[in-house]
């Protein structure tokens, strides 16, 4: 699949998204970090087991909730976190928030607040790969929730039509805001809705990093040669929440439970695979998570000492 | 130099622009192998293949592919047909075309235009005969025009092609078959400025879009009752060129706003409060806004033309305001 160093990697990135996202959810209780912050607890294997499928110059288009999309892009993490203090030092300069980031030099391009508001867009960067006979592909991230909009339908319809560069990327965490999918989704799988377009559409486990890689891998192997779009769903499960903001109540703790268990959990499963395989001894695991704790309390600490923009730049760059 | 039609002056802009540079390409509904609803690409799409692209009855995601195309390097010029679908795709321009070169602090620009048409008396009913410019001039990052005449239309259009920023270039379906002179060399209209389309000396008409042909022919009117209007097309409303009402104003002292959008909350409103704000000394007597009428668009002959200002209407708001 890949060498014992990239495998290793991906253990780590796993481990950095889900203590930055307890970190994140520290500072936001702290208040060093302001507005709805999206966790994606438990949604780790998606966003690093696909990024790695996808070279710099491939386009990424995220979510509300991005940050295992950013790492998994390869983002560094001192500037993920200023971003999402509203520092200076930020991706953005501190004015796009946590789900806003872009890096146009890593092909993040970018996170979106707007439920499917990117799936167009991403539609515009596979286009014109295409148009250029460039193998170069984008991979747009989405919700279960997204696709119930309407632009979902315009844009696979668009995408299929025109075997433009693309891969969607179905996360479907089991909930749309607060409802669960079995009370917005008229289907049980969103991979379904491939065939409305003529498209492959394939349900993984998305709590197992080797299947989203296998199936992104093929996605991004078809798309490559300029034969169009795959819809990938993954079915995995998120754990903490709508946001920062949510109070609860619709998730009950069997459930979460019942995600939260060594069989289930992407992270323990991939350690496991991981000595399994004997890719790795149990002290490296460790010596890994702990690697990735330092590196996450380090962009912490970066962030909260990185600057604020200087109010003198407010309306610099409305227009290019 | 000849007079050709607007809807020609556009085609001009479109072939030339595409000549000149090949990330420019084409998109929106019927615009390929029919020529456009209004003929403004007829036969393009055999001129640049692969360039004109058909589109699926989808303006959101048209609006979507084009900031993505733009982002990705290309220079792309969708079409909407008519404004009044435009709230099909508005989130694009609102949530991602407006916005994202700020947000992004300056990493993608977004070179594309959005074209479409608006306004009534063509009988198209309530859903086809909208003008909806300040729901665009409400969003910052946006600029938007909207050209009156062949020249205008062509030199504009070049314009908003080569500009980095998201354009919405907003056509008007009673002027495509208007004429104006156009030259035969490459010009371009600066964005923000606007144009003198008759000199006066006792009133300004600031008018935009078909309304600056209604408000010529109240000119012409009024010039036999020994009025004299000086009559302003701003030409782009966002940028606006401040200056050019201001030096109108600095000799007429009297100011009638006319624009075809429904009056309350139109950009006529605008206008009348920059210069209220920035140019009150100026004034001899109240603004005065003309627009259409608050209400939908009737179908009927008889009704249609009741909604929105025209020549008359135009002249006897001259009239009071001079009387007064």
């Amino acid at each position: 699949m890949f060498d014992n160093e990239t495998m290793k990697l991906l253990y780590k990135r796993m481990n950095i998204v889900r203590d930055l996202e307890y970190a994140l959810k520290e500072q936001h209780a702290a208040g060093k970090i302001r507005g709805p912050v999206h966790l994606c607890v438990g949604q780790e294997a998606t966003g690093v087991g696909a990024g790695i499928c996808l070279r710099d110059d491939d386009y990424i288009t995220s979510t509300h909730r991005g940050h295992a999309h950013f790492v998994g892009k390869g983002l560094e993490l001192k500037p993920m976190v200023a971003e999402m203090m509203g520092k200076a030092n930020g991706y953005c300069g501190g004015r796009a928030s946590h789900m806003l980031i872009a890096c146009k030099e890593k092909g993040v391009l970018g996170g979106c607040g707007i439920v499917c508001g990117a799936l167009g867009i991403g539609a515009g960067y596979g286009l014109s790969f295409k148009m250029d006979k460039s193998d170069r592909v984008c991979l747009s991230f989405i919700g279960d929730g997204a696709s119930n909009e309407g632009m979902f339908h315009e844009a696979m319809n668009m995408m299929a039509l025109w075997k433009t560069n693309n891969i969607i990327f179905a996360e479907h965490n089991m909930y749309g805001l607060t409802v669960r999918a079995d009370r917005h989704l008229s289907v049980v799988n969103i991979s379904d809705r491939a065939k409305a377009y003529g498209i492959p559409g394939v349900t993984i486990d998305g709590n197992d990093i080797i299947e989203v890689i296998q199936a992104t891998q093929e996605a991004v192997a078809r798309a490559r040669k300029g034969e169009g779009p795959t819809l990938i769903e993954a079915k995995t499960y998120r754990i903490l929440g709508f946001s920062t903001g949510d109070k609860g109540g619709y998730q009950t703790q069997e459930e979460i439970n019942a995600w939260s268990t060594p069989e289930k959990d992407a992270i323990a499963r991939y350690g496991k695979y991981l000595v399994d395989k004997k890719i790795c001894t149990s002290e490296e695991i460790a010596d890994l998570a702990q690697a990735a704790k330092d590196e996450v309390n380090e962009a912490i600490q970066y962030g909260l000492d990185s600057p604020y923009p200087e109010a003198s730049t407010l309306m610099n760059g409305i227009y290019a | 130099m000849s007079k050709i039609m607007y809807k020609d002056a556009l085609r001009d802009a479109l072939i030339e622009e595409m000549n000149r540079d090949p990330s420019i390409f084409l998109l929106g509904e019927d615009i390929g192998v029919y020529g456009g609803a209004f003929r403004v690409t007829e036969k393009m799409m055999d001129m640049f293949p692969g360039r004109v692209l058909d589109t699926p009855i989808s303006e959101e995601a048209i609006t979507g592919v084009c900031i993505g195309a733009a982002i990705a390097g290309k220079r792309p010029v969708g079409e909407m047909m008519y404004e009044d679908w435009v709230g099909l795709t508005l989130d694009q321009m609102v949530n991602q075309a407006s916005l994202l070169h700020y947000v992004y602090n300056g990493q993608v620009t977004i070179p594309m235009v959005m074209r479409m048409q608006g306004g009534a008396r063509a009988s198209a009913s309530a859903q086809h005969s909208k003008s909806l410019e300040a729901w665009f001039t409400h969003i910052p990052g946006l600029k938007v025009m909207m050209p009156s005449n062949a020249y205008d239309a062509k030199g504009l259009l070049k314009a908003a092609i080569r500009d980095d920023n998201p354009c919405i270039f907003i056509e008007h379906k009673l002027l495509y078959g208007t004429r104006a002179e156009v030259p035969e060399e490459d010009y371009v209209i600066e964005i923000g400025k606007g144009d003198i389309k008759r000199e006066g000396s006792d009133v300004t008409i600031v008018a935009t879009s078909a309304m600056v042909l209604e408000a010529l022919d109240a000119a012409e009117m009024l010039a036999k009752e020994g009025v004299s209007c000086e009559v302003v097309d701003p030409r782009t409303l966002i940028p606006l060129d401040k200056d050019i009402i201001r030096t109108s104003l600095e000799k007429t002292n009297h100011l009638v706003v006319v624009n075809e959008a429904w009056k309350t909350g139109s950009f006529a409103g605008e206008i009348a409060a920059i210069v209220a704000e920035e140019m009150f000394d100026l004034l001899d007597a109240p603004v005065v806004r003309l627009g259409a009428l608050d209400m939908p668009i009737p179908y009927s002959p008889a009704l249609e033309p009741l909604t929105v200002p025209n020549k008359d209407t135009i002249a006897e708001a001259v009239r009071k305001m001079l009387n007064n």
